[in-house]
């Protein structure tokens, strides 16, 4: 009985502490699963982190890995999401020569259909920023590469569910406990 | 650290006092009612065992020979005991030194508290002398783990530390304290830690799992439990012969749920696992109802999970959710703390015995009895059976010890033969298997409860992993029992290279020094046995003993333990030759 494979995207709600992403990262280690993308920042709540991780493993693997996280005494929640559960989003950065938006004049429609922002231009470069999906980002990487990238790079995804995740209410809970 | 741990307010709130860190981490100690603490000096942490030189009266520390030794003491001192354990290690190789024991505690769920030193804070990634990034090191084997760079984070961090190890599902937890941490003044204060907003130790019991669990049970025709350490650590010895009595459920234990019920009650049908007995084995794969209280489904318990109690209904008890489906997919699952649980599930249960059931696993022992515990408890051939050492402490002591056994051959023979009237007496190395944890430990247990018999079991090779610690035995006079049970083999693996290896013993065989000497040469009280009419007296003598005493039973260089489960196949094609 082989389970389907499938892009999940894991949220790790987690107390600010150093070493925390050394646990989370063992986690996937010791079942050697390969991180796909991996993002942390702050979250809605004030001194909570998140972690929107996304990872290729079955619905049941992921099961089994949101148990092993909530284990970790600073972890406070965690979920996982197929696509369809979120709303999610990548950014490109590209660094092109800026010699290239006089000679081509085709990067300029580039630009435009693909609403592409530009973050800076000065006499030797210009930084275009994209968010999207990975295969929007992806085609705008292929469009520009006939030209020339002095620098690329992808962010990790970033998501919010659809429906809602129950954190607040459970740090209240525990407050007034 | 401040947004995250709830205080609850005292009526007084605590006087404070311009101390060290060093001062402060004893204080803290002692604060948790520490009164023992293992340990090995280095230069990192000298300034805390200058402090325990002050201290002498509250705190009694213990110098193991290794710092191995001091994270094993600290285990058994645990396990026996049910509180935290202690052990205190310098920076660098003093808290690498620990990873063993840590190791072994966190998968056997020991509750404990490691303190390590380490370099200046403005050393730290420096590659100082003797830096070593143990909290990096540790954190896959720690149920919690923290550095301290200042004096003030002492309290709050060594509360967090014990709060955490013993809540919950016990475990060990790993503060390593920086020099400049330990050398500073600061205003202490100490208040004990009662919650952490992002940890639930123990879930609510769900009254309508413990419904349905007990429905399922009403109605089986063929119930057995199966029980683990869970109900030890959760004290729900009482609740649980108060189920399997009531209910009528023939009751297995896995090797680290030994000892919480008698050996002679009614019910005890044995231990499950690869060297487990026969009947609760098989039958695994009969019941209809399987019962998991406080146990994981260790690989070594189910053996093949394909062919695992496929046509049982299976209910687990457990306080950790993560092991729920983890291995075995249950049908109810009752998560909390056991003691909680099954006294809920108690009065929903009927009266019932399942006397035709019984009967079944009582014809199976009668056939393990034949064919396999009859010829290791008492044995016609010449050679001595570690089966046989194991009766003679039995009549000795009464079934009253506390047994305390290394890894191997003669592990699985203490485990399978012990009795157990007492709970909390079977301290051993389940988990993890570390050879070299029973002669630490012993001490560790004996120190903990020292009006019990403690008798550690080794085998030859175990014993010469952490034999130094005779000396802290011989300097502390701690009056442990040491059965040496000398094959001359590292016998556990020679077992499987005869059977799976073609008998090619590669390094498994041991030319052993005399162990007497050693002994003695460590002012223990010592004496070997190779002849069967000397064991009984050697036993009596060494139980009569006020003081330590060692023993050395040499046993026949090639007996094999079963029944066994080779690794992989089914519990149910559990071999008994
Ligand atoms: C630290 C460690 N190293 C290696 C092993 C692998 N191992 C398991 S049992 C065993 C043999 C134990 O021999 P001995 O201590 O003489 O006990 P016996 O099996 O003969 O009773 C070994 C080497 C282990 N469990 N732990």
């Amino acid at each position: 009985m082989k389970e389907d494979i499938k892009t999940l995207t894991i949220s790790i709600y987690t107390e600010n502490n150093i070493g925390l992403l050394n646990r989370i990262s063992a986690i996937f280690q010791r079942r050697h699963i390969n991180i796909e993308s991996l993002t942390t920042s702050q979250s809605e709540i004030e001194g909570v982190n998140r972690f929107v991780i996304v990872v290729n493993i079955s619905e049941t693997q992921a099961k089994k890995i949101v148990g092993q996280f909530e284990k970790q005494v600073e972890v406070i929640r965690a979920y996982y999401h197929t696509d369809e559960e979120t709303i999610y989003q990548e950014s490109g950065m590209f660094k092109i020569k800026s010699a290239l938006l006089f000679e081509e004049p085709q990067i300029q429609n580039i630009i435009k259909e693909s609403n592409t922002r530009i973050v800076t231009v000065n006499k030797e470069f210009f930084v275009l920023e994209k968010s999207g999906r990975r295969n929007e980002i992806e085609s705008l990487r292929r469009d520009l590469n006939v030209f020339g990238i002095m620098q690329f790079v992808r962010s990790g995804r970033i998501a919010v569910t659809k429906d809602e995740m129950k954190v607040t209410e459970m740090l209240l809970a525990f407050n007034n406990q | 650290m401040d947004t995250q741990t709830v205080k609850k307010t005292k009526e007084v709130a605590a006087k404070t006092e311009r101390i060290t860190g060093s001062e402060a981490i004893i204080r803290c100690l002692i604060e948790e009612g520490v009164d023992i603490l293992y340990g090995y000096p280095g230069g990192a942490i000298m300034p805390v065992y200058d402090e325990l030189y002050k201290y002498q009266d509250k705190i009694h520390h213990v110098l193991t020979r290794h710092e191995q030794g001091a994270t094993h003491a600290a285990q058994g001192y645990a396990r026996i005991s049910g509180k935290v354990g202690v052990a205190m290690a310098t920076s660098g190789p003093g808290a690498t030194n620990l990873i063993t024991g840590i190791a072994d505690a966190q998968i056997d769920s020991t509750p404990m508290v490691c303190i390590t030193g380490q370099v200046f804070s403005h050393l730290l990634g420096s590659d100082a002398f003797q830096e070593t990034d143990i909290v990096g090191i540790s954190t896959p084997v720690t149920k919690w783990n923290h550095q301290v760079t200042k004096a003030s984070e002492i309290p709050e961090v060594l509360a967090k530390a014990f709060y955490i190890a013993k809540s919950g599902r016990p475990g060990p937890v790993l503060v390593d304290i920086t020099k400049d941490a330990q050398v500073s003044e600061f205003d202490f204060k100490y208040e004990k830690c009662t919650g952490i907003r992002s940890y639930i130790p123990v879930p609510k019991t769900n009254p309508e799992a413990v419904k349905a669990a007990a429905e399922l049970i009403n109605a089986a025709k063929k119930p057995m439990i199966v029980w683990g350490q869970g109900v030890i650590l959760g004290e729900a010895e009482k609740e649980l012969k108060a189920v399997i009595e009531k209910a009528g459920i023939p009751s297995a234990w896995t090797i680290l749920g030994a000892s919480a019920l008698p050996t002679s009650h009614p019910l005890n049908i044995g231990m499950v696992g690869m060297h487990g007995n026969y009947a609760p084995n098989k039958l695994t794969n009969e019941c209809d109802v399987l019962i998991a209280i406080g146990m994981r489904f260790d690989d070594r318990v189910t053996g093949s999970l394909d062919t695992y109690a496929k046509q049982a209904k299976v209910i687990h008890f457990d306080i950790d959710p993560a092991e729920i489906d983890k291995n075995v997919k249950t049908d109810v699952a009752v998560i909390g703390d056991s003691k909680d649980s099954l006294a809920k599930l108690l009065p929903l249960l009927n009266k019932n015995s399942h006397e035709s059931w019984l009967q079944e696993f009582k014809d199976l022992y009668e056939v393990e009895y034949e064919k396999v515990i009859k010829n290791d408890i008492s044995p016609t051939k010449e050679g001595l059976t570690m089966g046989e050492v194991l009766k003679q402490i039995n009549i000795e002591t009464k079934g009253n010890a506390a047994i305390v056994s290394d890894v191997g051959q003669h592990q699985m023979i203490a485990c399978r033969y012990a009795d157990f009237n007492i709970t909390k007496s079977n301290i051993t190395s389940g988990g993890l298997g570390t050879m070299g944890f029973a002669l630490p430990a012993a001490i560790g247990a004996k120190m903990a409860a020292p009006e019990r018999e403690v008798v550690a079991i080794i085998g030859d090779g175990g014993y010469q992993m952490t034999i130094q610690e005779l000396g802290t035995i011989f300097q502390q006079q701690v009056p442990v029992k040491i059965v040496v049970l000398n094959n001359e083999f590292l016998g556990m693996v020679r077992q499987w290279q005869q059977l799976f290896f073609d008998k090619r013993y590669a390094s498994t065989e041991m030319t052993n020094p005399n162990f007497v000497a050693i002994a003695e040469g460590y002012y223990i009280k010592a004496r070997k046995v190779v002849k069967r009419e000397e064991l009984a007296d050697a036993v009596k003598e060494m139980i009569a003993s006020k003081e330590s005493y060692f023993l050395e039973v040499c046993v026949e260089k090639e007996d094999n333990v079963f029944p066994m489960i080779p690794s992989g196949a089914s519990v149910s094609d559990v071999r008994l030759s």
